[in-house]
């Protein structure tokens, strides 16, 4: 790590308290542009921040610069439900998310920035054998790929979590459920910032406020971008824009992708005494909920898609309805907490529910797109896969089946067995 | 000293006394009172704990940008936290508590965390708890523990909600949102001119501003007989006033969110109304006369119990006869605040002004002094006094720009602040709509709404004072006519936005010495200091200075703080206001239940319930049900002592020594007719259904787009037009609309209709080698001899019911189970007389009804697949269904099919398994492995298992990477480490049981 | 809500309706090359703005309606019967501009 990046630690933290807290450096640098650059990653979300991060750590490229038309970290990896976990069977999911989840388990020691990862547990609620069985297969094959998951019989879901809606009046009665203990929840504001600080030490340059509109292309190659602060010039350029990729995609010369922006909702309650400590999950009955309890005491937690395209970062009242139904279903003692705040963001479903990671057939392009809504728990993964396709240029043997053309070979991966439909996923 | 009921006056009924609990003692207010006017009454000051430092906290406000009087209600299942005690109605018996404190709120030793307040600077927590040794948390865990405890601010009930919820749909031409004089002469405006109009109110009084401007006149009126008129406009032309009812949000194409609070107010309400209700309401036009939220200006030790807006000590005096204090400084940098002052001052308090100004304009100075109010000219509140409540206010003279130098203390017991008035904006923010600065208001107007159906009337749109508010109310009420096509001839045209007086641009009050603790979010502890140090470290913009610092994350959702904490930013970075940002709003306007946004989906209600048109009889002969999607299918059926192996493995077994009849209703039916519908079917299924004869079914498998198996069931040819399609349980609705969109937008030249019939057909399937004994004489008109009705044969014809009548049925000879079988269909109304007729005589051969259980136990023997093994990924090879598919034809799905990777030879096909040591129960969902490969995704999977009684052992149907060529009759490992359990199996045929069909075709 | 204009029933909630994607997808023929099916299965133009799309209105009577809504402000400004014959059938074939969806008759 750089030097020039004062550490933070307790000491540090009781210093500063001692002297007004008026020695903290700036955690980034607000730099103008340059004019050229070895890599260029649009997007400084935190897929984006992160592979600038590897880009410099691991492959010692340091002449990166991360363009951000808004402020960092203000699109999806700021307005998520912060799940970390790596429960996924497909072959190109299961090794992918569990490599992530590796980087996370030592996250915030690496970046010197508490990213407040909290390994309590994942629980997906099973309903039926049907469904038992399904998930069965699912956590069999973590198991045997290294990963840890386990079955909670109904006694001892029972024991550990007493409020879920165990009667008899429940319009599917719970079963048990399968968990995953390594898994857990994120601050998602700190992941990025702890990367763009990391990365920013390490001499990357963060530039917010530069829109990217169009590239540069020169002999069939991409060589730069335009944006609103003037041209920039790369070797090599990654996108990571999540739910604008195909805005941004046929400038680039990609043409028409495999993806669709959807809108996803979120919601958040107001600060309560811990009651929830569990990361909490299920689908039924064409219901679909997740909640967990930020440390601030809000419940966090959502649901479905809204099921349209749209672009809008804001939901509609059907869902709204449905995700508060599912949390009573569940949980009925929440029906007097109040909902502090619902917003929404921008998804970029693909067309399995399953990323890209990968060259493209424009020569020095790389894409990071199709997170679908499961993009925050990957950042750390993504980043360092995406740093390792555009430093060699040639994916990792991690991210090799995240590649854009498996829908022309036909090899999905389809965890849910959705089918070519986004809104399936 | 502490606040105290004025002997008059207060739109409260004092010959209602109330008497409410407060943290264990008995207290007493009126009917009219919040709990927070009750609680000034009675003296209470501390109520609350901030949420960091645990600081002591009292009202701050009169309404819903409460930031301290945080208080929990009820006891047990009922307990609500967080409630605003400005916004609760005050009851007979109510019980209040004080919460995030012990042990409570007025001795609370998690004070001591003030004491480390300056080690717990925004984001601390980012710098440290982060691993000494690496690749670990337990660190941070650990210390999460701790915060997750001292974090939160009320607690909520463990127990199910006791009460229900309901949302109601409603329509209405304008939605006019708020009751001040603006809404009134709104909502009174559009009525007249004959437009559906509802009223809505936050609070259950309506009024809004009037309520605490009882000495105005609005329009020539007092305001009394004025509001009174325009209710009576509005009412008299069936305008609908909806009080006690928050617009929570504003969504798509004019839909407000609207929160009804039914019963929170009600001493003993009956059981059958809703605690609230939420209201969607589809406007046409949506008026936002949504009134202003005063802001406080920061200054030292600002949070104190006492410190107050300066508009509320207003208001409690005026609405509701109550003195926040005896002795009161108004600290203001605004005009309106004289007016505030002088009110108060006319209850016999003593109040002093302090106005930042040295020269301040004679009609202001002279309604000061007329009103008995002490003017100090050119100062600025600087440091509250009084640890557990204002004692005192250090002042100091204004050396402009919010700098000043401390000079002396003057005692009181209250601080009434005022930095100024912030329209409340925030549903058009939801709009997307940016609001946008006026230098004028020194605060944020609305926006334009663009094509949005919104129009923004009174202080809302910076139009503060009570005559300009009607007149613009008036005006807006009249544009949205105009909208309407309802254009009157003459139209008012609104008043320009304009302040009610002069505002100075004061956001904190700072002095040399000493360092001053100046609050900008008081709820969470966000200090100015805080603003600063989050300017220093990079996080700028608005919403990393909101995430950095959690400015504006507290339940006020930042109606107290965002504008200063935004004005601070903006002089730390040397920007202006408008450069610095603007505030994003996001719903609900305030906070709302969950139950309430659920409604009546919980429990039982949370999704409908389908039965079977058979169901009763299920119930009747004891059997158990399961949950397949919607629908409640019949499962096994116990004799005593019978559980759900040994029932399903008696009825599968009686099914094939005798007969059995299972309920099979639930599968999707579809009527398919025209001159086209074979052509059409020929080109959705991926065999040949063109040249199937009339009177006969065919099993079809349906792909999807992508060449990936959709689904399976059988069509019937009633006639060379119409053809009855059965579909699975689950794909029912998918197939019907794979269907219509393939009809309508794909090939809308193919003269074809659909119809799901699924509701209207009940069926049955007989099962057994008696199967044929048991239907033979059953029907008029349908022979069941061999020759006469043949395997996938189709007929029509009528059943003889018993008790005498027949009923119309159609039959087809499909077997699922492998057996001799019949699949009996008739009209859903008839279906009880059905399955009571085959009862009978199924029980007369000896044999049973039988469940899904068992049925799933026949056609794993006979290895048919189901869902387990059609999830989505696999393709007809896959699942042994490959030599179905037509080479002949194209159809849905056969392009895409042949991709590289779906007909790689080394793709998971379908096989039987076996255990290897008798007695082994493989379990769903193993990973077959080859011996010594016992890692990742393996061979392939385990689908379905059975406890099979022909075969005597659990056997199952799996898929094995290169299928049974390359591993019929080795051994493998199917593992299942989440259930503990390795067991050897044998790869065989999955056609376990009468592999040549013999039986069925007997 | 997004309030859709059903030239059968009239405007409602979209809740009443299913969301069934591009209608610009121009499916081909069964036996098409490969590439072509590949091309109008996976890949979608996704704009930012207006989007040609169908909805069913699967509460109702059942229709495909082709709108066109913009993606950002959810604003419809046409709905019409996607079957040409069932849409001429009910004079609403040509394109329809409401007034807004908020506006139009109830």
């Amino acid at each position: 790590m750089s030097s020039t990046m004062r550490r933070y630690n307790a000491l540090n933290v009781f210093w500063n308290g001692l002297t007004g807290n008026k020695n903290w450096d700036r955690a980034w640098r607000d730099p103008e542009p340059k004019p050229k650059y070895e890599v260029i990653i649009v997007g400084a979300g935190g897929h984006g921040l992160a592979t600038a991060y590897y880009l410099a750590k691991n492959h010692g490229i340091t002449r990166v610069a991360v363009l951000e038309k808004g402020w960092l970290g203000g699109g999806n990896s700021g307005r998520n439900t912060t799940i970390v976990r790596s429960n996924y069977m497909m072959p190109g999911n299961c090794a992918f998310y569990e490599h992530s989840l590796k980087l996370w388990e030592n996250l915030s020691h690496e970046l010197n920035y508490n990213v407040m990862f909290s390994q309590r547990a994942h629980v997906s609620l099973c309903f039926s054998p049907g469904q038992r069985d399904a998930m069965a297969r699912r956590y069999n094959t973590m198991r045997l790929s290294g990963i840890d998951g386990e079955w909670w019989a109904l006694d001892k879901l029972r024991k550990n979590i007493p409020y879920l809606n165990y009667g008899e009046d429940a319009r599917y009665p719970i079963i048990g459920a399968f968990v995953q203990p390594r898994a857990g929840t994120a601050r998602h504001d700190a992941v990025n910032w702890g990367y763009a600080r990391t990365a920013d030490a390490l001499g990357v340059d963060i530039i917010q406020q530069c829109e990217v509109t169009d590239f540069i292309h020169e002999n069939g190659r991409v060589v730069g971008v335009n944006t609103n602060r003037g041209e920039i010039r790369a070797e090599k350029v990654g996108l990571a824009v999540a739910g604008s990729t195909s805005t941004l995609a046929p400038k680039a010369g990609l043409g028409r992708l495999p993806i669709e922006t959807h809108k996803l909702q979120a919601f958040v309650s107001e600060p309560l005494k811990p009651l929830v400590d569990h990361v909490i999950v299920y689908g039924v009955g064409h219901g679909h909920f997740y909640i967990s309890q930020s440390d601030k005491g809000g419940l966090v937690f959502g649901g479905d898609l809204d099921f349209y395209n749209s672009y809008a970062q804001k939901g509609n009242l059907p869902i709204y309805s449905d995700v508060a139904g599912c949390a009573m279903n569940i949980m009925p003692m929440v029906g007097r907490v109040k909902i502090l705040r619902q917003w929404a963001g921008i998804m970029d479903m693909s067309m399995d529910g399953s990323p890209f990671i990968c060259k493209t057939d424009v020569p020095g392009l790389y894409l990071n797109a199709g997170w679908c809504y499961g993009g925050f728990k990957a950042i750390p993964g993504s980043g360092w896969c995406f740093a390792h396709t555009i430093a060699h240029d040639d994916p990792h043997d991690i991210n090799a089946p995240l590649s854009l053309d498996r829908y022309r070979k036909g090899r999905h991966i389809d965890e849910g067995g959705g089918g070519p439909v986004p809104k399936h996923h | 000293m502490s606040g105290f009921r004025l002997s008059r006056g207060g739109r409260i009924d004092r010959a209602k006394r109330l008497a409410f609990e407060w943290d264990g003692s008995q207290h007493y207010g009126y009917q009219g009172d919040t709990l927070a006017s009750a609680l000034l009454a009675n003296g209470e000051r501390i109520l609350g704990r901030s949420f960091k430092y645990h600081r002591p906290r009292g009202v701050m406000s009169a309404g819903v940008e409460e930031s301290g009087a945080l208080v929990h209600l009820w006891r047990g299942a009922r307990r609500i936290p967080n409630a605003k005690a400005t916004q609760v109605e005050l009851i007979q018996g109510l019980e209040a508590f004080g919460q995030n404190a012990w042990p409570n709120v007025r001795i609370d030793v998690g004070a001591v965390n003030s004491l480390m307040g300056r080690f717990f600077g925004a984001g601390f927590y980012y710098k440290t708890f982060m691993g000494v040794l690496g690749r670990q948390t337990w660190e941070w865990m650990f210390f999460e523990k701790i915060i997750r405890r001292a974090a939160g601010m009320g607690s909520a009930s463990k127990e199910p909600d006791p009460d229900h919820y309901e949302i109601v749909n409603d329509h209405c031409d304008v939605a006019v949102i708020g009751s001040g004089p603006a809404g009134l002469a709104a909502a009174e405006t559009a009525a007249q001119a004959g437009l559906d109009v509802v009223l809505i109110e936050q609070d259950f009084a309506l009024g809004g501003s009037l309520l605490s401007n009882v000495a105005d006149t609005v329009e020539g009126d007092t305001v009394e007989d004025w509001q009174a008129g325009r209710l009576a406009g509005l009412s008299s032309k069936g305008g609908r006033v909806w009080n006690r009812t928050t617009a929570f949000g504003l969504y798509d194409h004019g839909v407000v969110g609207c929160l009804e609070r039914v019963t929170d107010h009600m001493v003993d309400p009956h059981h059958a109304i809703p605690r609230e209700r939420m209201r969607i309401l589809r406007a046409r036009r949506v008026i936002m006369a949504t009134g202003a939220l005063e802001r406080p200006i920061a200054f030292g030790d600002n949070d104190r119990p006492g410190v107050m807006l300066g508009h509320a000590v207003r208001t409690y005096a005026e609405r509701f006869g109550v003195a926040a204090g005896r002795r009161i400084v108004y600290a203001a940098c605004n005009d309106e605040a004289y007016d505030d002052a002088a009110s108060v001052a006319e209850k016999g308090l003593e109040v002093t002004l302090l106005d930042p100004r040295e020269v301040v304009p004679d009609h202001l100075a002279a309604m000061a002094d007329e009103a008995g109010v002490r003017l100090l000219k050119g100062y600025v509140p600087v440091e509250a006094h009084g640890r557990r409540g204002v004692t005192g206010l250090m002042i100091g003279r204004h050396l402009g720009g919010g700098k000043a130098r401390s000079e002396r203390e003057i005692g009181c017991d209250t601080i009434a602040v005022s930095g100024g008035w912030n329209p409340a904006v925030h549903l058009l923010s939801h709009r997307g709509v940016r609001p946008v600065w006026s230098d004028r208001h020194l605060a944020f107007l609305p926006g334009d709404a663009g094509r949005e159906p919104i129009h923004v009337a009174g202080s809302a749109a910076g139009v503060p004072d009570t005559e300009g508010a009607a007149l613009s109310g008036r005006a807006v009420a009249e544009a949205a006519l105009r909208a309407l096509g309802k254009g009157g001839a003459k139209s008012r045209k609104a008043p320009a936005a304009c302040p009610a007086g002069e505002t100075q641009p004061i956001y904190e009050v700072r002095v040399k010495a000493p360092k001053l603790k100046s609050f900008v979010d008081p709820q969470n502890d966000v200090t100015a200091d805080d603003v600063r140090l989050a300017e220093r470290e990079g996080y700028v913009s608005v919403e990393h200075l909101k995430r950095y610092t959690t400015l504006g994350m507290s339940t006020d959702q930042g109606k107290i703080g965002n504008v200063i904490g935004m004005a601070l930013m903006a002089e730390a970075t040397g920007k202006t206001i408008p450069e610095t940002g603007t505030t994003t709003f996001r719903p609900p306007y305030t906070p709302i239940s969950m139950g309430a946004v659920a409604g009546t989906e919980r429990g039982t209600h949370w999704r409908p319930t389908r039965r079977t048109p058979m169901h009763a009889a299920h119930e009747k002969l004891g059997g158990k049900f399961v949950d397949a999607g919607a629908w409640k299918r019949s499962w096994y059926y116990p004799k005593t002592g019978e559980n759900l192996t040994t029932a399903s493995m008696r009825e599968a077994r009686i099914v094939r020594d005798t007969v059995g009849m299972v309920d099979v209703s639930t599968l999707g039916k579809i009527q398919v007719q025209g001159p086209d519908a074979a052509e059409f079917l020929n080109r959705v299924y991926s065999n040949a259904f063109a040249k199937l004869p009339v009177g006969k079914a065919r099993y079809g498998l349906m792909l999807r787009v992508d060449g990936v198996v959709f689904d399976d069931g059988t069509t019937w040819r009633l006639s060379e037009t119409e053809f009855f399609m059965t579909t699975t349980t689950a794909n029912a609705g998918p197939v019907m609309l794979h269907l219509a969109n393939l009809l309508q937008t794909w090939w809308p030249d193919l003269r074809v209709h659909i119809s799901s019939v699924s509701d209207h057909w009940g069926g049955v399937a007989v099962a057994g080698p008696k199967a044929r004994d048991v239907l033979m004489d059953a029907f008029e008109g349908i022979d069941f001899a061999d020759q006469a009705f043949p395997f996938m044969g189709v007929r029509e014809g009528m059943l003889k019911v018993a008790g005498g009548g027949t009923v119309p049925a159609r039959v087809a000879r499909l077997s699922f189970s492998g057996e001799r079988a019949w699949e009996v269909f008739c009209p859903a109304d008839y279906c009880p007389a059905m399955w009571e007729t085959l009862l009978r005589k199924v029980q007369a051969a000896g044999g049973v009804p039988y469940g899904l259980e068992a049925l799933d136990i026949l056609r794993v023997e006979k290895g048919h697949v189901t869902a387990r093994e059609l999830d989505g990924r696999t393709t007809a090879t896959d699942c042994a269904l490959g030599g179905m598919e037509s080479k002949k034809k194209s159809y849905i799905g056969s392009v895409l099919k042949e991709r590289e990777h779906l007909t790689r030879r080394d793709r998971p096909t379908l096989v039987g398994l076996r255990p290897v040591t008798e007695g082994e129960q493989m379990k769903a969902g193993s990973i077959l492995c080859a011996q010594g490969e016992v890692v990742g995704d393996g061979l392939g999977w385990v689908s379905s298992i059975a406890d099979s009684p022909v075969m005597g052992e659990r056997i199952g149907l799996g898929f094995v990477r290169g299928g049974l060529t390359q591993w019929d009759g080795k051994t493998i490992l199917a593992e299942s480490p989440v259930d503990g359990k390795s067991v050897e199996v044998k790869v065989v045929s999955p056609h376990f049981f009468d592999p040549d069909g013999g039986r069925m075709h007997g | 809500m997004i309030r859709i204009d059903c030239p059968f029933c009239g405007l409602r909630d979209h809740s009443e309706f299913t969301y069934e994607g591009d209608a610009t997808v121009q499916y081909p023929a069964l036996d098409a090359p490969m590439e072509d099916w590949y091309e109008a299965v996976f890949l979608r133009e996704n704009p930012r703005g207006p989007h040609r799309e169908f909805w069913r209105h699967v509460g109702g009577c059942g229709s495909f309606l082709e709108v066109v809504r913009d993606t950002v402000t959810h604003e419809i400004t046409e709905v019409k019967l996607a079957h040409p014959g069932m849409a001429a059938a009910t004079g609403k074939a040509a394109a329809k501009t409401t007034e807004k969806a908020t506006g139009g008759s109830e």
